[in-house]
């Protein structure tokens, strides 16, 4: 346990408290608020958050099959509770108050709100309809208001995903999953019911490099493999020199390869093979092929297949590189997404952001060229992990912050008026935030009414920012 | 492996109205099914274990038969940052923890379940384990458990790139 010592500069009780405030609720903010309330008695945390509701990628992420990764919503939930810290819901930051107006009211601001956009694949037919981004089509079955008119195609035989992590393996587990056990899970009504009328029957999980270079991880294709009603389809040549790459990986690697080669090439038991024939669905992966354009029907009005280019790899191991080799091949199908890679934007043009790795630039989680200006989570790393990965680096940067605050570089002394004076703006404005007790509210009519239907909840549709503002109706 | 995971989710749901602590420690005794629910129990059937944390200190802590680690962790208030955070539902990897090599194998097999998860532990080593899937028996009486330096899961490249 780490001794907190007191700087001296503050006395409790002259209404000098350090005072913070953190942009997004998601994993990285409540982790970064966590820290820094546990590090130092005397701070103050407030949460923005643009969505009415909290908790951003946990709620609006993770698959809904997936629900014990989302039991971190206990902690958050306890953080949220404390006396020292207060949520918004309902504040987009950059539209309704500028960080810089935070900047003012605030000691410091830590800049926590993810990623929000998604890498664009850059062939010609990307916008055709059929084609979305993994990120559009994850938000669409778990809610995120902005994603609910998605209204995927899914009246065609053949899916394609790009990508071969594990968001696409989500989307390919949504997409064959049965329905039985979907409909237990906290996925939306609209988005169960599109799937019960869903012709897709068959998912390709496209990626530019071999089985080697895989970014998912073996619990994931575990599931796949033990999918019910679902038959794998790999092609073996794929697998050419894999075996022999086996004994110098790393265990969490090998372990990883040698399920993806057993269920490529190995010939299965007498009972998994009568399974595998009556199974009335179809998965696998595709390796070395890189979309060049997605190709339209005769009226141009929708997608009717994409055509691959065939690339052979040059070099091994995690450096491997992708190298066209002149040959293309096109796939019939009717439902691309495209699972490549989130991106965060900048949501202020004064913070200094790298577009190509699209972070806010940063040491150890303080914003470069900009005292008082911190940053967690994907914003500072980029976005790739598990809330594991975020947690820890939001400690980082809480740790940072308060070594800041300790040794005066960051200047607590003076009188912070926090977030009296935000509420004043956003009054002003005409922007009326979302509390946590709001959101409890919320929480309970959407545990009641998935317990009506045998679902661990049914997500409420709420308006977000860029609707008009619904008043919850509770 | 279905069943368990069943077993599992039925946990979560209708433990969900649940503070943390009271659902990690349930869901993990419904994992292990051998909670008792002894009232106050006598100090010879408690087991001691040791914790290393991440400063080096060595932190003693008693838990009875059939508590996970990760209850111990829990009930004793043990301040190890961002440990347990899935609470025992084999979703995460923040319970890892080391052992020698003599308290590893004592230790019992490992699912699949487990390992899939462990595989994505920082700082793996061929000793580790999660804490979350040891049950304490009268045998484990004075076991060490190092926590190792950092939680973060490797589901994640290194620069950052995809």
């Amino acid at each position: 346990m780490i001794e907190i010592i007191s700087s001296g500069v503050l006395s409790p009780g002259e209404g000098c408290s350090p005072k913070v405030c953190i942009v997004g609720s998601g994993p990285a903010g409540f982790y970064t608020a966590q820290q820094l309330i546990k590090a130092r008695q005397d701070v103050e945390v407030d949460i923005y958050e643009r969505l009415p509701v909290p908790f951003g990628l946990v709620r609006f992420g993770v698959a809904p099959d997936h629900p014990e990764v989302k039991n971190v919503i206990n902690t958050f939930t306890q953080t949220a509770r404390q006396s020292r810290c207060s949520f918004y819901g309902n504040v987009d930051v950059g539209t309704d108050v500028s960080v810089e107006e935070l900047r003012q009211a605030y000691h410091a601001v830590v800049l926590s709100y993810g990623a929000e956009g998604n890498r664009t694949m850059g062939v010609p037919g990307e916008d055709l309809a059929g084609v979305h981004a993994a990120k559009d089509f994850v938000g669409w079955y778990n809610g995120l208001p902005s994603c609910r008119q998605l209204r995927p195609d899914l009246s065609s035989e053949t899916a394609v995903i790009l990508g071969q992590g594990n968001v696409a393996l989500d989307v390919a587990r949504v997409l064959l999953s049965p329905l039985d056990i979907l409909k237990m899970t906290d996925i939306t009504q609209p988005a169960l019911e599109a799937l019960a009328e869903s012709q897709v029957r068959r998912v390709l999980i496209v990626g530019r490099r071999g089985p080697v270079q895989v970014a998912c991880t073996v619990k994931e294709v575990r599931e796949m493999v033990n999918l019910p009603n679902a038959r794998p389809e790999m092609v073996g040549a794929d697998f050419e020199g894999v075996a022999e790459a086996l004994k110098d990986l790393p265990r969490p690697r090998k372990r990883l390869t040698e399920l993806m080669l057993k269920t490529a090439l190995e010939v299965p038991g007498e009972k998994e093979q009568q399974r595998r024939s009556e199974a009335s669905h179809a998965w696998g992966f595709r390796f070395f092929r890189s979309p060049v354009e997605i190709l339209a029907d005769p009226e141009r009005s929708r997608t009717a297949g994409i055509r691959l280019a065939v690339n052979r790899l040059e070099g091994s191991g995690e450096g491997a590189r992708a190298v066209l080799t002149g040959e293309v091949e096109d796939v019939t199908c009717g439902l691309v997404i495209s699972s490549i890679g989130y991106k965060s934007l900048p949501i202020d043009p004064s913070l200094p952001f790298d577009s190509r790795k699209a972070i806010v630039l940063n040491n150890m989680g303080r914003v470069q060229r900009a005292a008082g200006l911190y940053c967690s989570g994907w914003l500072k790393t980029g976005p790739t992990g598990v809330i594991a990965t975020t947690m820890n680096n939001s400690f980082d940067t809480a740790r940072s912050l308060v070594e800041d605050m300790d040794l005066g570089t960051l200047d607590v002394s003076v009188v912070k008026p926090g977030s009296q004076s935000v509420a004043a703006l956003l009054e002003k404005r005409g922007v009326k935030p979302v509390t946590f007790s709001d959101w409890e509210k919320i929480d309970r009519v959407e545990l009641s009414r998935g317990e009506a239907v045998g679902k661990p909840r049914e997500k409420l549709s709420v308006t977000d920012h860029n609707g008009h503002r619904q008043e919850m109706a509770l | 492996m279905a069943f368990v995971t069943a077993l599992r989710r039925v946990a979560h749901v209708s433990l969900r109205e649940y503070p943390w602590r009271t659902a990690a420690v349930t869901s993990a005794a419904w994992l292990t099914g051998q909670r008792g629910f002894t009232g106050g129990t006598r100090s010879d059937n408690k087991v001691t274990v040791n914790f290393i944390n991440r400063d080096g200190e060595k932190i003693t802590a008693k838990g009875s038969p059939g508590d996970s680690l990760l209850d111990i962790v829990i009930n004793e208030d043990l301040d190890f940052d961002g440990f347990g955070a899935c609470e025992g539902t084999l979703a995460c990897s923040t319970c890892h923890l080391i052992f020698t090599e003599e308290v590893y194998k004592s230790l019992g097999p490992v699912t699949d379940e487990e390992m899939d998860m462990l595989d994505l532990a920082y700082g793996l080593t061929d000793t580790s384990r999660l804490g979350c899937q040891i049950c304490l028996t009268k045998s484990l009486e004075g076991i060490v458990a190092k926590v190792p330096e950092s939680v973060a899961d490797i589901r994640q490249s290194q620069d950052g790139s995809s």
